[in-house]
Parts: structure tokens; sequence; C-alpha cells
């Protein structure tokens, strides 16, 4: 097999909110075309991190990165990065199934259309193969006019693996997507997730341990903002080399 | 058990007077009105100019006015207000700076109409120099909606899920498309509701308007926009107290009330229509 490209880097990575620390010297190297998921305890920072990869943090004021995140060696973190550039490539699924009040065609079709894809033939073929690839097609393909808020949560938040997965991204983050969903419905983004690798490089925060063993190939264990383990899932959960990981793993806390 | 339970019903008893009394007092003063205005209200006072020293004819100048300065009034605070409630929350940090001009903008709306009524004398009759005119009026009357204007947008805006935002920006959407095609089109009723709350407060204030180009009679509709007007709250004002022979007006100033009211209830409704059109398309 050959060697793994490295996608996504960050070394000597803090991050802060104001005066408070919430990443602390972090560095990682994940892999393309790998599921990376992220564990930890609520509040260890972990969907901050997620969030750092797409610079979403920018929102929040006070916010404020150190260290050094490149994807593909290029720096992303700097003031001359393009971020409406870095957030078509690296696309989000968040916790909450969250589509836009619109027809399922045009939730799809929103990210292409404020990428200035006007030409209608395109934007339909993009439509249909988004959601073929978020296993939703055959759901919704004789209703794509009707209202997104009408689906159910399972199928709302395939659906905006949909969305995102139209702008044609490399990486796609998704922050704990299951966590609002039922066991059925969590069973189908796990599947998707499975099937969605082969073309894209997913980093998946979870809280759910079975879920992180189950789906990912490299897991990272975080605990209040410094990285406790990082190494391939079946070492982690099988021979954790820290008593710490060992402990919550085996849910002794958390 | 038993004590608990005859708590509640006291406690809902006390509310549902309170609001009985409201709504008493509502009808009293609308009863009042109707009663004694409707039999005044006829086509010959919806389409004529007053007459005989305004003891005959009608009041049609003055509706004329009213709507025209209320539209100059909607012209300047509608685009103005919603654009600083855009930038307050949605482009401004939310900083003590910030905060402070929020602050301002709330202590503004409880400003007395008759200090935006000498401040619009001295900045847009004098200074500006468009005299005593609609304009004036106009001017004067939307920066004293502002306030309200601005509160109501910014809550509608606020009124908007998060998600929207960051699901758009998040697809590389830029910050503008994304507060114009994803938060806009769903604050845009609650933006307007609000503003046109704001405008029937306008329509029928007096004292912004008595300095600032309200005229006491006028034989001719006005010309421009720099010309004087009559205006349906400044009309009552007289009929009620300047008038010669305010007894024998009384059913004109009352029917001069009640299309006053009914003017201001069909701006209302309109506001009403578009919160429910609002909650409709929120459900879909």
């Amino acid at each position: 097999m050959p060697l793994a490209k490295v996608k996504i880097k960050i070394s000597d990575f803090n991050f802060y909110y104001g005066q408070v620390k919430v990443i602390k010297g972090v560095s990682v190297e994940m892999l393309a075309k790998n599921v990376t998921s992220i564990i930890g305890p609520s509040g260890c920072g972990k969907s901050t991190l997620l969030r750092c990869f797409n610079r979403m943090n920018d929102l929040i004021p006070g916010a404020r990165a150190e260290g050094r995140a490149e994807i593909e060696g290029v720096d992303i973190l700097g003031p001359q990065v393009d971020v409406v550039e870095l957030r078509k490539r690296v696309g989000m699924v968040f916790q909450k199934p969250n589509p836009f009040p619109k027809s399922i065609f045009d939730n799809v079709a929103y990210g292409l259309r404020v990428n200035d894809i006007t030409d209608r033939l395109i934007i339909e073929k993009r439509v249909e193969q988004s959601l073929r690839s978020a296993a939703l097609w055959d759901e919704v393909k004789d209703r794509l006019k009707d209202n997104a808020l009408n689906l159910s949560g399972g199928q709302q938040q395939r659906l905006c693996v949909a969305r995102a997965l139209a702008v044609e991204p490399e990486i796609l983050l998704m922050d704990e997507p299951a966590s609002a969903l039922d066991p059925i419905a969590t069973a189908r983004i796990e599947e998707l997730i499975v099937e969605l690798k082969k073309h894209y490089t997913i980093v998946i925060v979870t809280h759910n341990m079975q879920q992180a063993a189950r789906i990912s190939d490299h897991t990272a264990f975080l605990m209040q903002g410094e990285l406790v383990e990082y190494g391939k899932t079946s070492d982690i959960f099988t021979k954790p080399r820290k008593k710490l990981t060992e402990d919550y793993i085996t849910g002794r806390f958390g | 058990m038993k004590i608990k339970q005859l708590k509640e019903v006291l406690g809902f008893l006390a509310l549902r007077l309170c609001m009985v009394l409201v709504m008493a007092i509502l009808v009293v003063v609308f009863w009042d009105i109707v009663t004694k205005g409707g039999g005044a209200v006829s086509w010959e006072l919806l389409t004529q100019p007053p007459k005989d020293g305004m003891t005959k004819g009608g009041i049609f100048p003055a509706i004329v006015g009213t709507l025209l300065v209320t539209l100059m009034t909607a012209l300047l605070a509608v685009p103005l207000g919603m654009g600083c409630a855009m930038y307050l929350n949605e482009y401004a940090l939310d900083c003590k700076f910030t905060r402070f001009i929020r602050m301002s903008i709330r202590n503004l709306s409880g400003v007395p109409s008759i200090v935006y009524g000498l401040f619009g004398v001295a900045l847009f009759v004098e200074a500006c120099n468009f005299g005593t005119s609609i304009l004036s009026a106009g001017c004067t009357l939307g920066l004293m909606t502002l306030p309200l204007t601005i509160t109501a947008s910014e809550e509608a805006l606020k009124a908007v899920p998060r998600s929207y935002r960051e699901g758009a920006l998040a697809l590389g959407a830029t910050k503008w498309q994304s507060i114009r095609t994803n938060v806009l089109p769903y604050a845009v009723s609650g933006m307007l509701t609000g503003t046109i709350l704001g405008l029937s407060r306008a329509a029928g204030e007096t004292a912004p308007i008595l300095f600032t180009g309200a005229a006491f009679f006028l034989p001719d509709l006005p010309g421009s926009l720099l010309s004087q007007f009559m205006a349906l709250p400044y009309h009552l004002y007289i009929l009620s107290t300047q008038h010669h022979d305010t007894a024998l007006v009384r059913p004109l100033a009352y029917g001069t009330a009640l299309v006053l009211l009914i003017l201001i209830f069909i701006m209302n409704l309109f506001a009403i229509i578009l919160r429910s059109r609002l909650r409709q398309m929120k459900k879909e």
C-alpha cells in the first residue's frame, strides 16, 4: 500500500477565546481519503478544533489561533487566506441538521449559486449527483420542490451532507452529525461516511466512542484542549498507550 | 392542594381582569368616536376641502397631506432604519461602542415628539433650507420613527437562526451573500411589520409637524415637496381647540378622528397580514 498523503497538518496549534486557551499545543497529521475522528469529553475543544479547519471560528469575536495549520502544505491561518475559497474546499456538516427553509432542490443548489454557477443544466446535474452521493436521491427525487423542513431529521442531515458535497469539497468536516438522530438514521449516516471516504477526507467529531471505532481509520483523543493520544483507531481502542485514554474509552469518566 | 388551586384561579382571574380592562378602554374610545363621528363621515367629507371657515365641507386636503407626509417619512425611515439595523446586527462588532450606540438609539425613542419638532425646525426648515414643507415634516417624522424602525428590524434579524448564516458561510458564501439570500428573506416581513407600526404612529403625530410644515388651512393641495400641507392630526387639533366655534364643528372633529383612526388601522392591518405571512413561511 502506498504511503497515504497528509491532507491536514497542524503543529503546535493553540486556540484562544479571548484570554481562555481552549486548544493547547496540538499537533496532528490527518490523511487524505481517511476518516479521522476526534473524541473526548464535553468541552474538551473538539468542535473548536474542527471549526479551525474551515475558519468557522472567525465568526466568534475574540477568537484567535496560534501555531501552524495547513491543508496540503498550504497555510490556512494567515490573513492572506481567502476564507470563502477555503470553505469551498472544506465543507461542513453541523451537529443539528440545518436545512435552509427552501425547497430540497434549492438547498442543494445553494452552494452552487453563491459560487456563481448559474447554468441550469449543470446545477440540476450536480444536485442529482450530490443527492445520490448522500443516499437521499431515491427518497426525494419526486418531491424536489418540497420544503426541506418537511423531511425527517435523518433525511435533513443527509440533505445537509448533499448540500456540502454539491460544492465539490476535498474535505468534509462533521460536527457530531448523528447526535440528534435516532439509531436507524445514525446507521445510515455512518454507512454514508464510510462510502464517502473513497472520495473525501473526512474529519468527524463524535461523542459516541462506538461510532468512532466503527467508522474511523484514525482517532484523536482530546482532553481539556490537549491531545492525549492520536493513532490508528484499532490501536487506540485495543491497546491505548496512555492510561487516560484507556479510562476514557472504557467509560470510567466522560 | 386546595390553596394552590385557589391561588391559580385567583391568579388567572387577576390577569383576565387586566386584559378586560385594557380592552374595555379601547372599546369605549372607539365606540365614542364611531358614534359621534360616524354621522359626519360622508363622501363630501372625504373628497371636499373645508369650507366656510371650516364649518362645512370636508377634509380631503388633510387626508392627502397625511398620506404624502407619511410616504416621505417612509422614504427616509425604511431604508435608513433597515440598513442601520443590518449593520448593527450583522456587521458591527459587539463592543462597548456599539452597545453605547444601541443604547442611545433605544433612548432616542423616548424623546418627546415636540423635541423632534423643534429639532426639525433647526435642522430641516432652517439649516437645510427646506422651509416649512412636506419634506421637512416628513424628515422630522422619519427621524422620530427611526429608533423604533431600527430596534424592530434588529429584533427581526436576531430571530433568524444562526444556523442559516453558518450553513451559508460553510458553503463558501460571502457574508453579504449569506445575509442577502439566507437572512433577509426571513427577516424582511418582521422588519417591515415593525416599520409599519412605527409609520402608523408617525402618521398620527401632531407635535413634530406643528412647526415644520403643517398648515392651518390651504385651499389647494400641495404642489411639491416644498409646499406646506394640511394633516389629519393637526386638523383635528385645530377643530377641537383653535376653532372660533369648537362646539359647532365638533361632529367634523369626530369625523376627522374617525378617518385618521381608520387610516392607521389600515396600516396596522398591513402589518398584521405581513406578520401572519411570516409565520406561515416559517411553518412550511
